[in-house]
């Protein structure tokens, strides 16, 4: 039944938090419990936050292998956050507030995002294959045209955008983990919501205009709740490639249920313990510093393989 | 005055622009006398040129022959794990064998980047047909994939500031005596323009090849073994620069078709005229800095190809 | 009764439909028929408010189907695409209660359960419930989605080309159901039919476009007739009369 699956699942996170916190621990706990509970927190919130949109993703483009990073959106953030440095120069970003500026980079790049779709969806919507294509590129664009900027400033604005923007799982931003906990929540309230009307939309448009659902708002709203919660997670630690992906294809693998109900509560839970157990894994018993978005984006990529070449043409 | 005349020229005149620009003092007029110019001109200046230029060419005609080989116009061998391969490969030889010469780490190179480059090409066959923008896209994630292993290996052997040197594109360290391997990647371009025509066959697959009495199987093992010794050797050279051979031969393909017996020269112009122009660019956005030819070529090469997706050629139906 | 008045309806610079203007009373399966272009699927779409009107007016028992909450309507009219391709792997069951999302939104109850079972037994599904909709055939596929619609319990029941990738079988068996659905359950049928001698054995009413413009309405005889058929598909077809149903005798060379 999914609702013991569920249970299961929070057992897991609750078991990695567990290891997360205890293993390796010297010194005094008054230091190490805010330390690790704040990194503890924002890994569990970024894993929770990608596994969420990417299911919104799929459910709204209505198949299993987009991904919200795949389609450029990480990318596209990093973009607005070096146009910004360049725009206001090293000194005038730094000089901001770290949570107003957290919330107009949010604002942009929900506009952004909202029209990167809109041009993709609207053109390529029955061509999947030239919809994924074209949203790679458009990653790669954004990249290159950010590692352009990058190279175009000074270095002392460089080094605000590198303090600014090269977070990673190993380097978690915790200033903003306040906020950015408000804005996941305020976007999981929301698609709770929906919840029953995503099962719908799932079905496709026809069916679901069929059965009284709004579906193109409800499509547009669950975008921009997806763009809100990739600037969340990107903002906490960097571009996150495939893990999206991975989190996507276990939740439907391990509810297997097509209510949302059960599909979201899952995705955020196998997220936040994937980037959990992942991190103890790798920082505390192998040792290894900052290889866990590598390892991820290798069987990522391997997943994404395999879905695309098991997917019969329709 | 013929349409290969006036490129010509136009090539010409950007090589020779390329002379003059950067930051050591050069005086054109007084080279006759100018010692220290001439010692720039031919230390620096000119094989710089002459690095862009053959890189582009041999880039741009690789291009063509992998998409003849795979079948399919958006592949070419930066999207298709090639140059990964060959990354792989001098990442290996580095690791185990550090004090390996140049010839053989070259060799290695170059195999790696056929056997990554055979593996993609058997995965593409197993793809339908009837889905043209699917190999594109395995291909660029195989890159990716062949790429996360590198950086984890890589990271794990102090070696990163290696693979960022291969895997990004950058002709700044081009003097005289370190580019000249460009110059066999430029003959495997001219060799291919030997056996165009039967490139051509290849392209129209297997059963018209073999209908035309064209042995398949070994024109497509010739193909493969091209495309991996001209990716490695820019990747070992001046390092990967994406998208030059899927823009090029895409463009020039739209305007003459794909009788590569015609355009194949086209393609190797254009491909040089592309690079050098970038190069040129990133030489002067930021005098006296200069911005990797990898990068500006990142973003004029996705916008370009976002236009050939997206502005596909209506055909009749 | 669907009532639709002075509907125009363009894509880009191209007209699809020119001033149509109908009534289709309630009870009974009413076929649309007509060539390839002559704008039946997208009168379709419009009644189904899945492309919004661009003129005219379209109403369901006086429900305004462009001023009426999407909501409302799904319980007056259901509506099944050609296109059964879904990205999400669902049983039959889990599609058969999704009929019910118009009146359950989302949390069916015993009452739904039932009306679901209904469906299920009414359409021979009960064996196959547990089953996901890509293990099974093109024909048990549609014949879900159909159930899925029944169990939607609304008066009218819009289906666009239903019998396309059916063979003949599976063809018959839909159109009985859908006779079945008109007569022993009162719903309505609006089906867009190619073949025209579907649309005479198993309608009622048959209504004829053309080019955008209804060029004939009635019964099948009314319809189905030489030169009706010479207006709507502009060759001439000669027409018999098998049992109480014409028959039209398209795929015979032309009698000259």
């Amino acid at each position: 039944m999914p609702r013991d699956r569920l249970l299961v699942l929070a057992a897991l996170l609750a078991l990695a938090a567990l290891a997360f916190m205890t293993l390796g621990a010297k010194g005094s706990w008054s230091f190490l419990l805010p330390f690790r509970g704040l990194r503890l927190a924002a890994l569990a919130l970024v894993g929770a936050a990608v596994g969420v949109a990417t299911v919104l993703f799929q459910t709204v483009t209505g198949n299993r292998i987009l991904t919200p990073s795949i389609m450029g959106f990480d990318a596209l953030y990093v973009l607005l956050q070096t146009a910004l440095v360049f725009l206001l120069g090293g000194l005038g970003y730094a000089m901001l507030d770290a949570r107003p500026k957290f919330l107009a980079e949010t604002g942009l790049m929900m506009l952004a995002s909202a029209s990167l779709l809109g041009l993709l969806l609207g053109r390529g919507r029955h061509d999947l294959h030239r919809m994924l294509l074209v949203g790679v590129i458009f990653g790669t664009l954004f990249r290159s045209l950010a590692a352009f900027l990058q190279r175009l400033m000074d270095p002392n604005a460089f080094a605000v955008l590198q303090g600014a923007s090269f977070a990673s799982f190993g380097s978690v931003e915790t200033d903003l983990l306040a906020l950015a906990a408000l804005l996941a929540g305020a976007g999981g309230a929301a698609t709770w919501r929906l919840r029953h009307a995503l099962d719908v939309v799932a079905l496709g448009r026809a069916p679901a205009i069929g059965l009284g659902v709004g579906y193109d708002a409800i499509g547009r709203f669950t975008l921009l709740i997806v763009a809100l919660l990739v600037s969340v997670s990107t903002a906490l630690v960097g571009p996150v490639a495939f893990f999206g992906l991975i989190v996507a294809s276990l939740a439907h693998l391990v509810v297997r249920s097509p209510h949302h109900a059960h599909l979201l509560p899952a995705a955020a839970l196998i997220g936040a313990t994937i980037l959990v157990a992942g991190q103890t894994l790798f920082e505390r018993v192998l040792g290894l510093q900052s290889t866990l978005s590598v390892v991820i984006e290798f069987a990522g990529g391997l997943l994404f393989l395999a879905l695309l070449l098991r997917a019969r043409p329709t | 005055m013929s349409r290969a005349a006036v490129a010509a020229a136009g090539l010409a005149g950007l090589a020779l622009l390329s002379l003059t620009i950067g930051v050591g003092d050069f005086d054109a007029f007084d080279l006759t006398s100018d010692r220290a110019s001439q010692r720039l001109l031919w230390v620096s200046r000119l094989p710089r040129t002459l690095a862009v230029l053959l890189t582009g060419a041999s880039m741009a005609t690789a291009g063509v022959i992998m998409q003849v080989i795979a079948r399919n116009r958006f592949v070419e061998p930066t999207t298709a794990g090639t140059g990964q391969g060959a990354a792989l490969g001098l990442l290996a030889v580095t690791l185990f064998a550090p004090a390996t010469p140049l010839f053989l780490r070259m060799a290695a190179a170059s195999l790696a980047a056929l056997a990554s480059t055979a593996v993609f090409l058997v995965i593409v066959r197993r793809l339908p047909p009837t889905q043209p923008l699917l190999v594109p896209l395995v291909g660029l994630v195989y890159g990716g994939v062949l790429g996360a292993a590198e950086t984890f290996i890589a990271y794990q052997a102090d070696l990163l500031q290696y693979l960022a040197v291969w895997l990004n594109g950058e002709f700044s360290g081009v003097l005289a005596g370190r580019y000249e391997l460009l110059w066999v990647s430029g003959a495997v371009a001219a060799l291919a323009y030997l056996v165009a025509d039967r490139f051509t066959i290849a392209s129209l697959g297997r059963d018209a090849s073999l209908g035309l009495g064209l042995n398949y199987r070994r024109i497509v093992g010739l193909g493969l073994a091209m495309v991996a010794i001209i990716t490695a050797l820019v990747v070992v050279t001046v390092g990967m620069i994406p998208f030059v051979g899927l823009v090029v031969p895409n463009l020039v393909s739209r305007v003459m078709g794909d009788n590569l017996r015609r355009t194949l020269p086209w393609v190797a112009l254009t491909g040089a005229g592309l690079v050098l122009v970038c190069d040129i660019l990133g030489r002067l956005i930021r005098y006296p800095y200069e911005i990797p030819v990898g990068t500006v070529f990142g973003v004029v090469g996705s916008v370009l190809f976002l236009y050939l997706l997206l502005h596909e050629p209506r055909r009749a139906a | 009764m669907i009532e639709i008045d002075r509907v125009s309806h363009g894509f880009g610079r191209s007209p699809v439909l020119r001033d149509v203007s109908l009534r289709i009373p309630k009870g009974g399966i009413t076929a649309l028929i007509g060539p390839n272009g002559a704008g039946k699927s997208t009168l379709l779409s419009l009644m189904a408010r899945l492309i919004p009107l661009q003129a005219g007016r379209i109403a369901f028992d006086g429900l305004d189907v462009s001023r009426t909450p999407s909501n409302e309507l799904a319980l007056k009219l259901a509506v099944l695409r050609q296109d059964t391709a879904i990205a999400t792997r669902l049983t039959v069951r889990d599609l058969v209660t999704f009929g019910r999302y118009p009146r359950s939104g989302g949390r069916p109850g015993p009452e739904d359960h039932a009306a679901v079972g209904r469906a299920l037994a009414e359409f021979d599904l009960g064996s196959l419930a547990g089953r996901f909709l890509d293990e099974l055939s093109g024909g048990q596929r549609q014949r879900a989605f159909v159930a899925m619609t029944f169990a939607q319990a609304a008066d009218y029941l819009l289906l666009d080309e239903p019998l396309n990738s059916l063979d003949l079988t599976y063809a018959r068996a839909l159109m009985h159901r859908l006779r079945s659905l008109a007569d022993d359950h009162g719903r309505t049928v609006v089906v867009v039919l190619h073949d025209i001698n579907y649309a005479a054995a198993w309608a009622d009413r048959i209504v004829a476009l053309r080019e955008g413009a209804v060029v004939a309405e009635g019964t099948p005889a009314e319809v189905i007739r030489p030169d009706h058929l010479r207006s709507i598909y502009g060759v001439r077809i000669s027409v018999i009369r098998h049992g109480d149903a014409p028959l039209a005798l398209h795929h015979l060379a032309d009698p000259g």
